[in-house]
């Protein structure tokens, strides 16, 4: 592939194929996520979702495509060499530190920021690394500022609640200082009110932060009206692509959700009963 | 949010980031530290030989302990090959100094590098396997560690053992308990705050997210090869260094002294003082050195009462260690401190706990 850089196109994922096992998990998944988007997966459960972010973070490894990056082919990196070129990325269960503060969560993602190491970390005063420690403290509370959790930034995060864990998560990938945040059902399990108040959160990110947000999520009423744009797996293959208007109205899309047979469409009915919503 | 260890105390403000980040809490428990600091300082004056040889124990173990915590509390791995460490440390140092004729002073840290540098190979497994496989690899790396020891008669004089000149230190020969006991508590000083400091920072802070997570841990880009290897070289220093004064302490060292049953002591001390505590290793470190001392002296007033138990002694202390760990990981696991931590909880609340 030629290295043709395209500077309006920041994640481009080419013919991903993915099999654990006889389970093909994705199927020539091909997408793309423009810089400065808000970009959704969608699909019913066990679609792939999951996998194909996976593919992306560098936790799996798939058997065919190629993963570009800002520009770069990332298909050979490994997860923490992505993540030190720009990816962050939250759980779709939590995998916080539950041991560590929430401030030293969040710490943990100023890491590839950081220059001080093991010697010079071990003299602390004389080497710079308290200087460098404080100025990154400095940012990180800004994050924790903008993420509202100045009150527990000093409990251990494991004794949180479910949505503010959720919310330390987040906190933790924005650290990272990523152009593309990678959001795995940012929202599953809150309640209306903390819906409300994450969706304003990655908005902000986008907007005021300038970053680029891949988002699986089963709201629809959430993706609909955040998302710039909607990319649909089903069975490990992508379905449908486009607007949120133009990927409701698709047939496909809806015979994947409501599992009717509406418009005959494929060759294969080997019972696709799944319905989510 | 429940008050206690985490609620500060009223009358205290923190204005800056770097106020926030100390190593003690407050300045009130940093003067503390520096009073116990002085307080052991001019102790030789008031203490007998006896209880400088067991404080002196206690720092050259506290700090092989400190390096064993890094590694199985702060990073979440597991090595039963510690003493190997800690012995390997001692007889680099005897032989650094006798070969090269380099001072003892500077051949204590040059064997603890010599030491990170076999723990890392030792570490090598570390990469690819956790857990209970992980410890019988370390396991493996005690024996061959002590084969070693045997065999290798250039290195530590085979089974006859080594010599270890004593410290000596701007013209003074640090031979007495008194005078040794003042390089340690400056080593045990030195090594406690590095360790601090490591942990505050960020490597340190990447090893804890090892052990918490390391799925995440490396999307937050840490190299989890790196670290996990790293940890062992880490540990590995500590232990060295800790090794060395011991051998510059007994002046001979052989062989038998790093067994197996050492690298479980260290264990016990680690987990009674608290896994992931840097205090608590040194607390759980004097809890272990002074068991055996406190059983001594508890069987010699029993002694009046039951005449013969003496015989017994060498297994009432076994046996109470062996108690001690059992007894802990059933009501504390976790720690002395833990216990320490909740102790001050409590009087900041007193009376009014809830």
């Amino acid at each position: 592939m030629a290295e043709g850089r395209n500077d309006d196109v920041i994640l481009a994922a080419e013919g991903l194929e993915l099999a654990f096992g006889g389970v093909k998990a994705l199927r020539d998944v091909t997408m793309s996520v423009s810089r400065g988007q808000v970009a959704s997966i969608i699909g019913p459960n066990g679609a792939g979702k999951t996998s194909l972010l996976n593919c992306i973070s560098g936790r799996y490894k798939p058997q065919r495509g190629r993963i570009r990056f800002d520009g770069r082919d990332v298909s050979g990196f490994k997860p923490n060499k992505r993540g030190a070129l720009g990816l962050g990325r939250t759980f779709q269960n939590l995998a916080l530190f539950n041991h560590m503060t929430v401030l030293d969560n969040i710490m943990v993602g100023r890491h590839h920021l950081l220059k001080n190491n093991f010697i010079t970390g071990s003299v602390y005063w004389f080497t710079g690394a308290q200087r460098e420690e404080l100025d990154h403290r400095k940012e990180v509370e800004d994050i924790i500022d903008f993420l509202e959790i100045t009150h527990i930034r000093k409990a251990k995060a494991g004794t949180l609640s479910y949505g503010l864990r959720k919310r330390v998560e987040l906190a933790r990938a924005v650290a990272l200082k990523p152009k593309l945040l990678l959001l795995d059902e940012p929202m599953a399990g809150m309640n209306h009110e903390e819906k409300e108040d994450m969706a304003r959160y990655i908005l902000d990110l986008n907007e005021e932060w300038g970053l680029t947000v891949v988002m699986i999520e089963h709201d629809m009423g959430v993706v609909m009206d955040i998302s710039h744009r909607v990319t649909v797996l089903d069975f490990g293959e992508k379905i449908a692509e486009g607007s949120p208007d133009d990927v409701m109205g698709n047939p496909r899309v809806m015979e994947a959700y409501l599992g009717e047979d509406t418009n005959a469409a494929a060759g294969d009915d080997n019972g696709r009963g799944t319905a989510a919503s | 949010m429940a008050l206690g260890a985490n609620s500060m105390r009223c009358g205290e403000f923190r204005t800056s980031y770097r106020q926030d980040s100390t190593i003690f809490p407050t300045p009130m428990s940093r003067n503390f530290a520096i009073a116990g600091v002085l307080l052991l300082m001019v102790s030789p004056v008031f203490l007998q030989p006896y209880h400088l040889n067991i404080l002196i124990q206690i720092g050259y173990m506290g700090i092989a302990a400190l390096g064993l915590n890094i590694l199985v509390g702060f990073s979440g791995q597991i090595s039963l090959g510690h003493a190997a460490f800690f012995g390997f440390g001692a007889f680099a140092s005897a032989w650094i100094n006798s070969s090269f004729g380099i001072p003892v002073i500077l051949a204590i840290p040059l064997a603890g590098v010599l030491t990170t540098a076999v723990g890392m190979i030792v570490g090598i497994p570390a990469a690819r396997i956790k857990g209970l496989y992980l410890a019988i690899a370390t396991l493996a790396a005690q024996y061959i560690l002590e084969d070693f020891f045997n065999r290798a008669v250039w290195f530590t004089g085979g089974s006859a053992g080594s010599l270890a000149n004593p410290l000596s230190l701007f013209g003074y020969q640090m031979t007495t308990d008194t005078r040794y006991f003042y390089v340690v508590l400056a080593f045990v000083v030195v090594m406690y705050l590095l360790g601090t400091n490591l942990i505050r920072s960020r490597d340190g802070r990447a090893l804890v997210a090892l052990r918490d997570h390391y799925l995440s841990a490396e999307i937050m880009g840490i190299n989890l090869t790196k670290y996990r290897i790293l940890a062992f070289g880490i540990s590995s220093f500590y232990a060295g260094v800790g090794g060395a004064l011991f051998a510059h302490y007994l002046g001979y060292v052989s062989a038998e002294s790093f067994t197996i049953l050492l690298s479980i002591q260290f264990l016990g001390m680690i987990i009674i003082g608290g896994l992931g505590s840097i205090m608590g290793t040194l607390m759980g470190t004097a809890f272990m050195v002074l068991l055996p001392e406190v059983m001594e002296g508890g069987v010699g007033v029993i002694a009046d009462f039951m005449p013969g138990i003496e015989q017994g002694l060498a297994y009432i202390k076994e046996m109470a260690i062996g108690l001690a760990i059992v007894l802990f990981l059933i009501f504390e696991p976790e720690g002395l401190a833990h216990r320490w931590q909740l102790t001050k909880a409590y009087w900041k609340l007193y009376p009014f706990s809830y």
